[in-house]
């Protein structure tokens, strides 16, 4: 047993209408990797964050060193040696490494000073870096270490790590392991938020299951199946998405040379991109963030301009196709970013239903909008998803993330469509609603659309998809049968060396 | 101390709510403003809202709130789906002139031809034309050269201003006036006229236009397909995009609606109440309109409502001057006040406000 770091007693936090955390007790031991499990709205964040003094717990006390450990603010944790990483990055594009980290800091030291300490930290955990880069031009896995050095810099004796791994491809990951393994055996303890549980068992000695805010379990990742902490995480029996033996149809969709400029200064262009989806078939692309993933999904809901003879569906070129057409003829397309663009945040779930179904689901007469008929739309999105609500007359904005993913993508399948693009399907949504995603997407192959899947989840892509192809600059490479590729291969596949960039043009 | 905190979701309740609550803050403050000028607060409040309405001469004041509510209303209805869209045209007032112009120059044409059942509908329609082609121009502009819609609708103005100036003195003068500056009045044009529905009680055409087309908003916004494109474009332009609304388009369609409404009332103005081309027509109706649709929150009932209001402080603001000697700059100010409050309450629909105790913070 290690010696106690952080300890947490009873810690109660609620906020109008829902218990966040309830009586949540664990310790942390000094160098401890220790991950914290739980489905969306388990209650991870606000535990975090309470610990990284964001938010103030209505009741129960925590020890660091024994000691009584109260942060007023962020800035009183970073004193106490508590650093974080957040999932989403704050950084500046267009401001260098070491500028960067100095307005992070509450007394940066010169910049001849800082830059060699960030050398030294860098060379000391295996994180190259150049502080005099600029952000803009790094990768999401440099922008990260950029983040992860911020923090060492404060020499944490706890490093809160939420969600580290989405943005990176395995070999970046592996990278990150080695430094996290070498924190831990120099006695800084890192609290690990993740929801791919390979991972965790992998690197994780301790995990704390939280459910509904309360602490339902401990396991030892390494002892421990993937299978079993998810079912601990939801309560229930894990449902696998299962593979109902299916036949390759007809072509679908086909794209011949598609090239497109990018659309604004930091989009990436499309580079004569070739791919044939059939009926039937689900095609995963793979690819770092920022590699024109955007791009080709606007391209494909007709969202953005193309040239004509570039994307035919059923043969029939539909270039110059409206995104209402598109629909009408059997496309239908969910792009990444939920607030603000596949979703309107302040309209309600039913006129966000609207959004895109007034076609394909009849929703408008005469161009005269049939609210009781969107609702009824509306409802069936939510029952059929899991989509937590009270009810369809609610502002998309008041979902959080994963309910509003389920409820994005859930439109979209429940439109039957015949060809279905969907970017980062499961991005921020639990183990147990991803699972059923995945499966909705399975099952509408199996009824013969045919699915294009653009994941950053590899373990994701591998899953389901039967064809894997890999988004690169804006070109996209040949794609291969998913069966037998590893992980590896696919690393590989999406760029190469363990310190890769997408490329610039 | 006070914190605000952002719903989840609008309030239902302070949607209805803070509109009410601004009328009275501003009654509260402008009370206060009456005292310090040595006023009678109650009085002068009386004398503004009730006056004109339920008082002695309320028969006279009446007809003059509606003839100046409607054409607010009517323009304003326009713009607000513009605004709502995030499409600003902030040149109705150039709009509403060059919709009298057009109809009064189309009425006259025929001068004095008796035909009301041809004549009237063409005039109606033409200044209509006239307002909606004069909107087309930022409209293009914007469409096809990306220029500010703001900055080219506003100096539309101008030259809408200096064109019916010329046509007071040029094309459109009274050839019987003596010289004077000014067209045929109207009023005396059988064909052409726009006289109140009821003698004396200041209902003509436009106010049952103004009518209409807060009833036509109304639907359009809650139950069909365009209205929902304008929210959603305003919304999110990123999801109205997805969505598949096509934002050219959507700016032609939103221009066009303002304009042909800023014409309407133009034409229903100068057929009506004022019955000339002017120098002095431009009544600054398309710029205080842009206050009416924002006090209305964009929303049908409640540009019908502040359209009255507004009306309603112009005529009592008269009233409470030549009674009660009240300055016209502290009118202004009132009908500054009442924006003011409204904005700032406003902030009660999207956030709430927390009482911050010092002692539990730690």
């Amino acid at each position: 047993m290690r010696e106690k770091l952080l300890e947490l007693k009873g810690l109660t936090k609620a906020y109008p209408g829902v218990v966040a955390n309830s009586d949540v007790t664990f310790t942390i031991g000094k160098g401890e990797i220790h991950a914290l499990l739980g489905e969306n709205g388990a209650g991870k964040s606000t535990l975090v964050k309470t610990i990284y003094g964001l938010v103030k717990p209505d009741t129960g006390t925590m020890l660091l060193d024994g000691a009584e450990f109260r942060p007023a603010e962020p800035k009183a944790a970073r004193a106490s040696g508590i650093g974080m990483v957040f999932q989403h990055f704050s950084l500046f594009d267009a401001l260098n490494v070491a500028e960067n980290i100095a307005l992070g800091m509450e007394n940066p030291p010169p910049f001849s000073d800082l830059s060699s300490r960030i050398k030294s930290v860098s060379e000391t955990y295996g994180l190259p870096l150049d502080p005099a880069r600029i952000v803009g031009d790094l990768s999401a896995g440099e922008r990260q270490r950029v983040e992860i050095i911020r923090c060492l810099l404060q020499d944490p004796r706890l490093l809160i790590m939420d969600e580290p791994t989405s943005v990176l491809t395995p070999q970046e990951v592996a990278t990150l392991f080695d430094t996290l393994r070498l924190l831990s055996s120099k006695g800084t303890a890192i609290l690990y938020i993740s929801h791919k549980l390979e991972e965790i068992r992998t690197l994780c000695e301790h995990a704390t299951i939280l459910r509904l805010g309360k602490v339902v379990g401990t396991c030892d990742p390494r002892e421990t199946s993937a299978r079993d902490m998810a079912e601990m995480m939801v309560g229930s029996k894990l449902h696998t998405p299962t593979n109902a033996g299916k036949k390759a149809g007809e072509v679908l969709l086909e794209l011949k040379g598609l090239s497109a400029p990018a659309p604004h200064r930091f989009g990436t262009a499309l580079k004569s991109i070739s791919l044939s989806v059939r009926s039937g078939e689900i095609v995963g692309i793979g690819g770092v963030a920022g590699n024109g993933q955007d791009e080709l999904v606007a391209a494909l809901s007709g969202e953005m301009g193309t040239g004509a003879q570039m994307i035919f569906l059923d043969g029939r070129d539909i270039g110059a196709a409206s995104p209402n057409e598109r629909r009408a003829l059997g496309l239908c397309a969910a792009p990444e970013e939920r607030n603000g663009h596949a979703a309107a945040p302040d309209m309600t779930l039913t006129e966000n239903a609207l959004l895109t179904a007034r076609t394909r689901k009849q929703l408008t007469k005469n161009g005269f909008v049939d609210w009781e008929k969107a609702r009824e739309f509306a409802r069936d999105v939510i029952a059929a998803f899991d989509v937590r609500t009270p009810g369809p007359e609610n502002a998309a904005r008041s979902l959080s993330g994963g309910n509003l993913q389920k409820f994005v993508i859930g439109r979209e399948i429940m439109q039957k469509p015949r060809v279905l693009v969907v970017n980062q399907p499961t991005w921020g949504v639990d183990a147990s609603a991803a699972a059923s995603i995945r499966q909705a997407l399975l099952d509408l192959a199996a009824e013969g659309a045919a699915v294009v899947c653009i994941s950053q989840d590899l373990d994701e892509l591998m899953e389901i998809s039967d064809r894997f192809a890999a988004l690169n600059g804006g070109e996209l490479a040949a794609p291969r049968p998913t069966e037998g590729l590893t992980v590896e291969t696919i690393g590989l596949m999406l760029g190469g060396a363990h310190d890769m960039e997408p490329a610039h043009v | 101390m006070f914190k605000l905190e952002k719903r989840p979701q609008p309030s239902k309740v302070w949607t209805f709510g803070a509109p009410i609550l601004a009328v009275v803050l501003t009654i509260i403050l402008g009370m206060g403003l009456f005292a310090i000028l040595g006023k009678d607060p109650i009085l002068a409040t009386k004398v503004i809202f009730w006056d004109p309405l339920f008082g002695e001469f309320a028969d006279l004041d009446r007809p003059d709130v509606i003839k100046k509510a409607a054409p607010l209303i009517l323009i304003a209805i326009g713009l607000s789906f513009g605004f709502r869209a995030g499409i600003w045209n902030i040149g109705a007032e150039g709009q509403y002139i060059i919709g009298a112009i057009t109809g009064a120059a189309l009425a006259l044409s025929f001068y004095p031809m008796e035909a009301r059942w041809l004549i009237f509908p063409l005039t109606i329609l033409f200044g209509a034309l006239g307002g909606l082609v004069w909107a087309m121009i930022p409209a293009l502009l914007r469409v096809y050269f990306k220029t500010n819609e703001i900055l080219v609708s506003l100096m539309l103005v101008y030259v809408a201003e200096v064109l019916i100036k010329a046509m007071a003195i040029g094309a459109l003068r009274d050839p019987d006036g003596f010289g004077m500056p000014g067209s045929r009045d109207l009023r005396r044009f059988a064909s052409a006229a726009n006289p109140d529905l009821i003698t004396g009680s200041g209902i003509h055409l436009g106010v049952v236009a103004a009518l209409l087309s807060v009833v036509a908003a109304y639907i359009a916004l809650t139950r069909h397909q365009f209205g929902f494109d304008v929210r959603l474009a305003g919304q999110s332009p990123r999801a109205a995009a997805f969505s598949g609304v096509n934002p050219s388009r959507l700016i032609l369609v939103c221009m066009a609606i303002s304009g042909a409404l800023a014409g309407l009332a133009g034409v229903f103005e100068v057929t009506g109440p004022s019955g000339k081309i002017l120098g002095s027509f431009p009544t600054y109706y398309g710029f205080t309109a842009i206050i009416v649709a924002f006090l209305g929150r964009l929303h049908p009932v409640g540009i019908l409502l502040a359209g009255i209001l507004l009306a309603l402080t112009y005529i009592g603001g008269n009233l409470a001057e030549q009674s009660l000697g009240l300055p016209a700059a502290a009118i202004k100010c009132f009908q500054g006040l009442l924006l003011f409050s409204l904005l700032g309450v406003d902030l009660l629909t999207n956030y709430r406000i927390k009482l911050r105790s010092k002692g539990k913070a730690q």
